[in-house]
């Protein structure tokens, strides 16, 4: 897993070098979670694959769409896309546009994200939907912990407790920065576990980047009868020194050298 | 086409028992509400179909979000709560998640314009058409009378992609018999004339007809033409009026700027310029009052109306 996720590490820098923007610290700190989700735990098949009931697939959704050099390096690593298409994100007509575009028809993304604080209405919209279908399918929602400052999160979050949703899993990346600095001195969220709880939630904690904790929290959830919420721990700029913890490196495309250094620390 | 017998309806019943009769024939259409479903009579279809209607409470932003997910599953989407509250308080969900992403989500909203009434300028709607005619891939339709908003409610179950459709607040009398129908692609030709041309929908198309009458006793003969279809706007019928009479005349429940009147003007700017007069709300708020009254005070009546047109063919 540390191979693969270094790799993606590698991309995720290499296609915002090569963009000139994008958001390293926010993919960084969550690109161990969505390894982990597509290769273990998520029913992600294919389209192209008959094989397997494709409206049967889970659904993944990225609230931050901001991240999404990390869902594009996933989803190109499973065969959903070629490898080769990383390096067009952010260009003119590019399907990897800078936030996940579903109307950009990009194989694996499922709905488009990139203005904070809708993902999880979706998710409660789509694990409705799923609901009446009588679809065992599972959605999961990642937000981010800044993301959560906004107010139609807990919109959704009462929606979704209110509908007694146990098909679906909310995921906080809780890297504790935003653009302006630290979230604590912004608009803190703490204590984040008790309000999930009070909101009827199933609060899970986990280390953000330990793929055996990850995975057993996930699979958990997945196949829990409750409203589950995983809070995850991580540190932003996650696998490059200089990144790590820097509130700076939140929306910022590494130049040559840095890009030489990174690749170098990650050793790939 | 026309309805030989005056009624008087209230067009939102008449949206709560199409979708309850649309619903009854197609099990994938759900509904959604923001705590106001008595009012919208979204009711009528959480009564028969409680498992496949959601109120999400006071909470307009998670309802649009909610009915995008809904989407997303497969499902056709109605959303509503009033004009005001389904548009500017969820305008980002809007754009950024059902249009960008062409979802089969029907926004319709009641309550729009200056007829809310006593309620005021919090809650009276004067530019919604404006927010919602500026997305991409948005259509918004206004239907001028009861058989019309039947008709339009049928067309956006059966017509995938967003729309924002607004239903008047005010009882409505019946223009059209059922042997009109609804076309998307026009402006309806409601009464031939040569002198002048007078485009309206929704509730002023009552008030423009009786205007017209008004006129023609003093030798004006007006051309009305209903534009249910605010967007995409069809401008073909439009440019052959006005070339026949060479001055249009707008009238809506509606700021003047980014509305009806203003797809009048950019229609015409560019195909055959011409002079446009546009009677609306101006750059202003509302206030409390009956609907009348405010009516009256904002010059939507059909004696206003009549009033401004001669005023408007004096200086032209």
């Amino acid at each position: 897993m540390k191979t693969f996720t270094n790799a993606l590490r590698r991309d995720i820098l290499k296609m915002i070098h090569n963009a000139k923007s994008g958001h390293p610290g926010g993919a960084l700190s969550c690109v161990d979670m969505l390894s982990v989700l597509y290769k273990k735990v998520l029913n992600v098949p294919l389209e192209w694959d008959k094989a397997i009931d494709f409206d049967k697939r889970d659904r993944f959704i990225l609230s931050k769409g901001h991240a999404s050099t990390a869902l594009y390096a996933v989803l190109a690593h499973c065969g959903f896309f070629p490898t080769n298409m990383l390096m067009s994100f952010r260009m003119l007509g590019s399907k990897l546009q800078g936030h996940p575009s579903s109307r950009a028809q990009l194989p694996g993304i499922e709905v488009s994200t990139g203005s904070l604080g809708q993902g999880l209405s979706i998710g409660v919209g789509l694990a409705l939907a799923l609901r009446l279908d009588k679809n065992p399918a599972k959605v999961f929602v990642l937000l981010g912990d800044g993301e959560m400052q906004e107010g139609s999160v807990w919109e959704s979050l009462m929606n979704a407790s209110n509908q007694k949703l146990d098909n679906l899993v909310v995921i906080v990346d809780k890297n504790n920065l935003q653009i302006d600095g630290s979230t604590c001195d912004i608009k803190s969220l703490d204590p984040l576990d008790e309000k999930l709880k009070a909101f009827g939630f199933e609060v899970y904690e986990i280390d953000g980047h330990n793929y055996e904790q990850i995975e057993q929290t996930m699979l958990e959830a997945k196949n829990s009868n409750k409203l589950c919420a995983i809070i995850a721990n991580t540190i932003k700029g996650k696998g490059v020194s200089f990144m790590e913890n820097a509130a700076g490196w939140h929306g910022k495309a590494p130049n040559d050298e840095q890009l030489k250094n990174a690749l170098e620390e990650l050793n790939v | 086409m026309f309805s030989k017998d005056i009624e008087v309806k209230s067009p939102r019943n008449v949206y709560g028992d199409t979708l309850a009769e649309l619903g009854a024939k197609n099990p994938n259409i759900v509904v959604l509400d923001a705590d106001l479903s008595c009012s919208t009579q979204t009711c009528r279809f959480a009564k028969q179909f409680p498992e496949r209607f959601f109120n999400c409470g006071i909470a307009e932003q998670d309802m649009i979000g909610t009915a995008a997910g809904l989407a997303y599953g497969g499902k056709t989407v109605f959303a509503s709560t009033f004009a005001m509250f389904a548009t500017a308080r969820c305008l980002d969900q809007i754009r950024n998640t059902i249009c960008y992403s062409k979802l089969d989500v029907k926004i319709v909203a009641t309550h729009g314009g200056i007829t809310v009434g006593e309620d005021g300028a919090s809650h009276q709607a004067l530019e919604d058409i404006s927010y919602m005619r500026s997305i991409p891939d948005m259509k918004v339709i206004i239907p001028g009378d009861c058989e019309e908003v039947k008709q339009v409610i049928e067309y956006a179950a059966n017509t995938p992609g967003p729309m924002y459709i607004r239903i008047p607040r005010t009882n409505l009398k019946s223009i059209f018999s059922s042997e009109y129908k609804f076309n998307q692609t026009t402006g309806v030709k409601i009464k031939e004339g040569n002198d002048i041309t007078i485009v309206t929908n929704g509730e002023t198309l009552w008030e423009v007809m009786e205007a017209a009458k008004m006129l023609s006793q003093v030798g004006i003969e007006a051309e009305i033409l209903h534009y249910p279809v605010v967007k995409p706007f069809r401008h073909i019928a439009l440019k052959q009026s006005a070339k026949k009479t060479g001055s249009v005349v707008v009238v809506e429940n509606h700021s003047i700027i980014g509305g009806l009147g203003s797809a009048v003007c950019e229609a015409l700017s560019q195909h055959y310029p011409t002079k446009v007069y546009r009677i609306g709300t101006k750059d202003t708020f509302g206030q409390s009052g009956e609907q009348r009254q405010l009516m009256e005070f904002y010059g939507l009546t059909d004696k206003k109306i009549y009033e401004k047109i001669i005023e408007f063919m004096d200086v032209k």
